[in-house]
């Protein structure tokens, strides 16, 4: 069960060259593990985060997401994943800027073919849970970049994934916004689910069990905090 | 999800009105110019079918003289070669046919009192009042005793009766045709005006014999009109018609004939088929702003996708299918056309009612005329919205989010 990738590698083709996003990553991460993925700019991060995410597919390698080998899923059947068992959360947000919080973090539902009435009504619900029931008619334009953050994880959580993946949540955030964000991931995390989140900024990957390191498209450490080992 | 699909439609739509509305505007128009000319040329249509029904649509008429003689067409009517004897015969051999009425014409001044009227005097028989459907008001038609024994005697039409009697009752009175006197035995009732809007009242009508001998001078006949049982026997009689007089004729083999039967029937298929042509002609001039507004609908769509390409990429992200954001884009396209259509089609009936109110053209509106260009505008919106809409549905979900 969990997240399991095999030699996964990335090539981009840019003119002549092929640049190697992904040298070469395998990982495991079992359900409820809460994991940062930490290196410098460029190394690979969101490249991982985006094939992870079944945003992005791998240019050779495996990868089984609960069993299932995600190579071989078409299109829509990846994005059927994507609304049904991951929760992604961008950095700059990713809010559609012409509907409401409330429309935005109900969006998903649509796609998993569920009625307004229930839509709205649970969309209502995840907003109260993340602090923002009195925000629920704003249009993101708005919110601060906290709160946008904070309907966007709501929004990632409304179909109920078990996997919750962020890449640089709180890069566009000041710090006691991200103190709050982190809070909220690591309050998830504790209600079982298994978080995901890219960061290059050492106080973020603080509040994970088990630290990342990656550089030049290949993982150059992995470690579980001492408190943590099971 | 098609639910979905339109409240996201829609909102697109309201986000940009004006241009949508100018998106549309292209659509109205085409739609409008499609329900428009077609209803000038289903009036125009109209019109000639009307005038040739109401010569009648089982009626044959032989007039003297061939169709086309070497290229050049005799004015129908001035050859000698139909006579009386030849309507005589048609009216004993043939069948399935009602009445045979042979006739002349032409115009006389008519004289009664101090009043005068120039109109023209049909030579004809007592069928003639069958075959044209008239009725006599007052007094009595020509009848078989006038035709043989040339009798002087005339039936006014109502429109001569009033021009030069007034009020008075002609019946029993004298007109002069050409300085001789003739007793008036009856007026017809008033038909009115033709469709071609001619006064089918402003004849006189005198005995075929006294027409002949006493005012024309001529033994041979301007036309004789045949008036068939039942529409399926008109070849059959245009037929037996044809071999009997080039029989009488004398005319044998390969050599033309010297009379031309004319069949109503053909002739209105012939003016329908024109017509019809007319109608093409002036809905395609629509169609193509139709299609010019397709065009423009396209345009915006690519335009639109490419200002979307972000919310595709968040929406893909989120779990939307291929389906799903091409049913978006098509609907938004689909809209487009329905709305543009739906505007077009009342801009097109009040652009025909202000062509027959201001501009004096018949113009005919069918609910055919309206469902087939709406119908079209709703395939132009979906046919040009299907590349953008596919183009939109394809987005890799990272590029589209990474596009700036
Ligand atoms: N679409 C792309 N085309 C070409 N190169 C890319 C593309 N996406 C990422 N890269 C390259 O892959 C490498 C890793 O990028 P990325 O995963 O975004 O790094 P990080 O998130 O760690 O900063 C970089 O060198 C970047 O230039
Ligand atoms: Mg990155």
């Amino acid at each position: 069960m969990g997240i399991i990738l095999k030699d996964i590698t990335k090539c981009y083709r840019i003119g002549e060259e092929t640049v190697a996003a992904l040298a070469g990553v395998s990982l495991e991460i079992k359900n409820g593990e809460f994991v940062a993925i930490m290196g410098p700019s460029g190394s690979g991060k969101s490249t991982m985060m985006n094939i992870l995410g079944c945003l992005d597919r791998p240019t050779s390698g495996s990868y089984l997401l609960e069993e299932q080998e995600v190579a071989t899923l078409t299109d829509d059947e990846l994005a059927k994943t994507r609304n049904k068992r991951i929760g992604f959360v961008f950095q700059n947000f990713n809010l559609l800027s012409r509907v409401s919080a409330w429309e935005n973090v109900a969006l998903p539902l649509v796609y998993a073919g569920i009625a307004e009435k229930e839509r709205l009504n649970r969309a209502a619900a995840i907003l109260e849970s993340v602090g923002l029931a009195s925000r629920k008619q704003h249009m993101p334009n708005e919110l601060s970049g906290g709160q946008r953050q904070r309907v966007a994880i709501a929004r990632a959580l409304i179909n109920e994934p078990s996997i919750i993946m962020a890449d640089e949540p709180t890069g566009n955030l000041d710090s006691r916004s991200s103190v709050d964000i982190m809070r909220i991931f690591g309050d998830l995390n504790e209600q079982g689910k298994t978080i995901i989140l890219v960061t290059h900024e050492p106080d973020i990957a603080q509040s994970a069990k088990r630290v990342i390191t990656v550089r030049d498209g290949l993982i150059i450490s992995d470690e579980v905090k001492e408190q943590y080992y099971v | 999800m098609f639910k979905e699909s339109i409240a996201i439609a829609l909102r697109a739509l309201l986000a940009n009105k004006l241009r949508s509305i100018l998106t549309m505007l292209g659509i109205i128009i085409g739609v409008g110019a499609v329900i428009s000319m077609v209803s000038i040329g289903m009036g125009v249509k109209e019109k000639v079918q009307n005038s040739i029904a109401s010569l009648g649509s089982n009626m044959l008429i032989v007039t003297p003289g061939a169709a086309s003689s070497q290229g050049v067409r005799s004015a129908s009517g001035s050859s000698v070669t139909l006579s009386l004897e030849d309507a005589e015969y048609i009216k004993k051999t043939v069948q399935g046919i009602d009445y045979v009425a042979p006739s002349v014409s032409k115009q006389y001044q008519i004289i009664a009192g101090n009043q005068n009227w120039t109109t023209t005097v049909y030579g004809i028989t007592p069928e003639y009042m069958a075959i044209k459907s008239l009725t006599v008001g007052s007094g009595s038609f020509v009848s078989q005793q006038d035709i043989n024994s040339r009798n002087r005697v005339a039936v006014l039409g109502a429109t001569v009766a009033e021009s030069l009697f007034g009020e008075m009752n002609p019946t029993g009175q004298n007109v002069r045709i050409n300085n001789t006197p003739y007793l008036v035995v009856g007026v017809l009732d008033s038909k009115g005006q033709s469709s071609m809007g001619q006064d089918q009242d402003d004849i006189v009508l005198v005995p075929l014999t006294t027409a002949q001998e006493r005012l024309l001078g001529i033994t041979y006949l301007n036309s004789i009109s045949i008036q068939v049982t039942k529409m399926e026997g008109m070849d059959q009689a245009q037929e037996q018609i044809t071999s009997l007089l080039r029989q009488r004729h004398k005319i044998s083999g390969t050599k033309e004939d010297d009379f031309t039967v004319r069949n109503l029937t053909s002739i209105m298929a012939m003016m329908t088929e024109t017509t019809g042509t007319i109608t093409l002609l002036l809905g395609s001039i629509g169609a193509i702003s139709l299609l010019v507004g397709g065009i423009g609908i396209m345009n915006i769509m690519m335009v639109s996708v490419t200002e979307r390409t972000r919310e595709i990429g968040i929406r893909k992200a989120l779990g939307a299918t291929y389906r799903d954001i091409m049913l978006q884009f098509l609907i938004e396209s689909v809209v487009i056309g329905v709305l543009g259509g739906i505007f077009g089609i009342f801009l097109g009936i009040l652009a025909a009612f202000a062509i027959s109110t201001f501009g004096g053209l018949n113009t005919v509106i069918s609910a055919v005329s309206i469902l087939v260009p709406f119908g079209f505008s709703i395939a132009v919106g979906l046919f040009f919205g299907i590349y953008p809409a596919r183009k939109a549905a394809l987005l890799d979900p990272i590029e589209a989010l990474r596009y700036e």
